[in-house]
């Protein structure tokens, strides 16, 4: 007999995955392409080259406009249809803008002037150097259908299916494990019933022959003085290695990791994006605290970058497991914009705020004083010596022990950078004498007296 | 037979109470808290006596931080035009010791979108997070020293207020070197 069912395996998979895509891609184009077919049909007579328009766009518009949302200007997406349907205004006049906004504005122009006090007066700056053939190029990528964003949601619906299914079929496997030794446990017990049965089928009395026999084995070992001495300080030593050890983690908090009320995370901004520590940590240059940055300075990005892209490749599947969603991105960041009272609509502040509880991860005592500008400024550390791979971290958690022990020995093993700093020129030369060598630590700088960091 | 199952049963107790106290989103216990929490305040406590209860406040009413220098010119199109004639008041003579401390903040603060060259290709850039950060050489745009510590204080359309991480002499380092770099495009 010969198999047939998987004969047009491929070609059915295919059609079907069509008819699924097709299904949801549909509705959702259809009116971007009824759009865009009446566009082709208003830029055929002047043409334009969408992919090299896109580059101009993002070098020269994106700054203030999108294409589909208010930004500090209007969303251009069909700008030029729309102008010539509403206002009844054609290209010359958007080159004429384009290149010297404000002179139109001057001029009197009637929709020029509209604009401009409908977007809070922000004129735009002029372009000049864009020739009419660069502005025709950006107008057909204003124009293109947009059909990128929807295929991703699409994407992403499928993937978090996939990441919920993972998480189920987790807890399925342990849920069978746990079945499984309960059914192991049913069956020995049955096993020894049925063994005893035997037994007494058979005139065998296990228990009496057991008790007659044998000593019970504790007795035995009561009966063994040595034995008891020898095990007695046995156990006392183990429950003092531990004691002391538990006694020895208390006010320790390494490994904390406190949920935060925005899930911020340090890999995507630190790693991925690669933005200094500094950026946001600014007071760690000039205080003794690493600030927790003010809202205004989240806001310094995310006035422009309201949703989670996430990676080109899309989330991994560890994020997926862990529900690291592209949209729970974006929902963190409607948090941030709730908090600092940022209107999306209107690309306005609303005065309507909340200040975040932040939940603080390191902690140094009140016996304490650390200083993180001595550290980072003069002596030059880099936040990682002390944090850990922060940009490696989805969630903070305090990488070190931030116990003296641990300070002590960072102090005897750096060396102070004395180089081109003539605070230290005299001092050093008398302090490497006394000590006979070249390079000084800490500790010899006297990184060790008590009064250094305990007063 | 009862007995070994009871004592698995307590076995398997125990070890469940000492994984559930390994809390890693609590913090430990402190051996003395009197010698571990502040008497004082301490930065971004959380009180009773402030709005929200919040330490994190503005200055008072007119106040100013110490060592801070007021900017004279306003927010508008015509304090920006104004700027633009401002001259850097930091000393010409420190100015290579002014442009390495300017180099340093610049990456720190302006390089993540302008780029470290000033060419507007910024890590944020590249990675298509944020768009249309133009070229220090571009003509339409028209800089000068005093109009770019004008859009650090105040920020510029998209770009937000740089004045709370710099303060006055670092903004004036970070536009001397601005210039530098437009110079050099």
């Amino acid at each position: 007999m010969k198999k047939v069912t998987y004969r047009n395996q491929i070609s059915k998979v295919l059609g079907i995955s069509l008819v699924v895509f097709m299904l949801f891609s549909i509705s959702l184009f259809a009116q971007d392409e009824a759009a865009a077919t009446s566009d082709v049909a208003v830029t055929e007579g002047f043409g334009g080259d969408a992919a090299k328009g896109k580059t101009l766009f993002n070098q020269n518009c994106a700054a203030c406009h999108s294409l589909t949302r208010k930004m500090t200007g209007p969303p251009l997406a069909n700008v030029e249809s729309r102008l010539s349907e509403d206002e009844g205004l054609d290209r010359e006049w958007l080159y004429t803008w384009i290149k010297n906004s404000s002179g139109m504005i001057k001029s009197g122009d009637a929709y020029a002037n509209k604009v401009y006090t409908e977007y809070a007066q922000a004129p735009m700056t002029a372009f000049p150097t864009l020739s009419n053939a660069d502005i025709d190029d950006i107008l057909a990528y204003t124009a293109a259908p947009r059909p990128a964003p929807v295929v991703a949601a699409g994407a992403q619906v499928a993937e978090g299916g996939e990441g919920k299914s993972s998480g189920i079929s987790n807890e399925m496997i342990l849920g069978a494990l746990a079945i499984v030794f309960g059914l192991l446990i049913m069956m020995l017990v049955l096993v020894q019933r049925t063994l005893k049965r035997i037994a007494a089928a058979n005139g065998v009395d296990l228990e009496k022959t057991k008790g007659e026999q044998r000593l019970p084995l504790w007795r035995a070992f009561a009966q063994n003085q040595f034995l008891v001495l020898v095990s007695v300080i046995f156990l006392l030593l183990a429950g003092a290695y531990f004691a002391y050890g538990w006694v020895m983690q208390i006010g320790i908090d390494q490994g904390y990791t406190p949920i935060q009320p925005i899930h911020y995370s340090h890999k995507i901004h630190a790693g991925d994006n690669k933005i200094e520590c500094k950026y946001c940590h600014s007071s760690v240059r000039v205080s003794r605290h690493s600030g927790i940055p003010s809202l205004n300075v989240c806001m310094n990005c995310h006035k422009s970058i309201y949703e989670y892209q996430g990676n080109p490749e899309g989330p991994s599947k560890e994020d997926l497991a862990n529900g690291y969603t592209n949209e729970f991105y974006t929902a963190e960041i409607k948090k941030l914009y709730k908090a600092v009272g940022w209107d999306e609509e209107d690309q306005k502040y609303t005065g309507n705020t909340q200040p975040v509880e932040w939940v603080q991860v390191h902690n140094l005592p009140d016996l304490v004083y650390f200083n993180h500008s001595q550290h980072v400024e003069v002596a030059g550390v880099e936040c990682q010596t002390c944090h850990g791979p922060v940009e490696e971290m989805e969630i903070m958690t305090q990488y070190s022990p931030l116990t003296m022990a641990w300070c002590v020995n960072c102090h005897r093993e750096t060396n102070v950078k004395v180089e081109g700093n003539e605070y230290y020129a005299k001092i050093h030369e008398e302090l490497s004498k006394k000590y006979g060598v070249d390079q000084l630590t800490v500790a010899q700088m006297g990184g060790l007296e008590c009064g250094k960091c305990h007063y | 037979m009862m007995n070994s199952f009871i004592k698995i049963g307590i076995a398997f107790v125990l070890v469940l109470c000492v994984t559930a106290c390994a809390d890693k989103e609590s913090p430990n216990y402190q051996f003395m808290p009197n010698m571990y929490e502040p008497v004082g305040y301490e930065a971004y406590q959380e009180v009773d006596f402030l709005p929200n209860g919040s330490e994190a406040m503005f200055p008072g009413g007119n106040t100013i931080p110490r060592g801070y220098i007021p900017y004279g010119l306003e927010n508008t199109m015509e304090g920006k035009e104004l700027s633009r004639l401002n001259i850097s008041p930091l000393d010409s003579l420190m100015k290579e010791t002014n442009l390495i401390k300017g180099k340093e903040l610049y990456d720190i603060y302006c390089a993540i979108c302008h780029g470290s060259k000033g060419d507007g290709q910024g890590t944020l850039v590249k990675r298509e997070k944020i768009l249309g950060v133009p070229n220090y050489a571009d003509v339409a745009r028209n800089i000068s020293v005093g109009s770019v510590n004008h859009v650090i204080y105040y920020g510029l359309n998209s770009m937000g207020s740089h004045a709370t991480q710099l303060n006055h002499e670092e903004r004036w380092q970070v536009a001397e070197y601005v210039m530098k770099l437009k110079q050099d495009l």
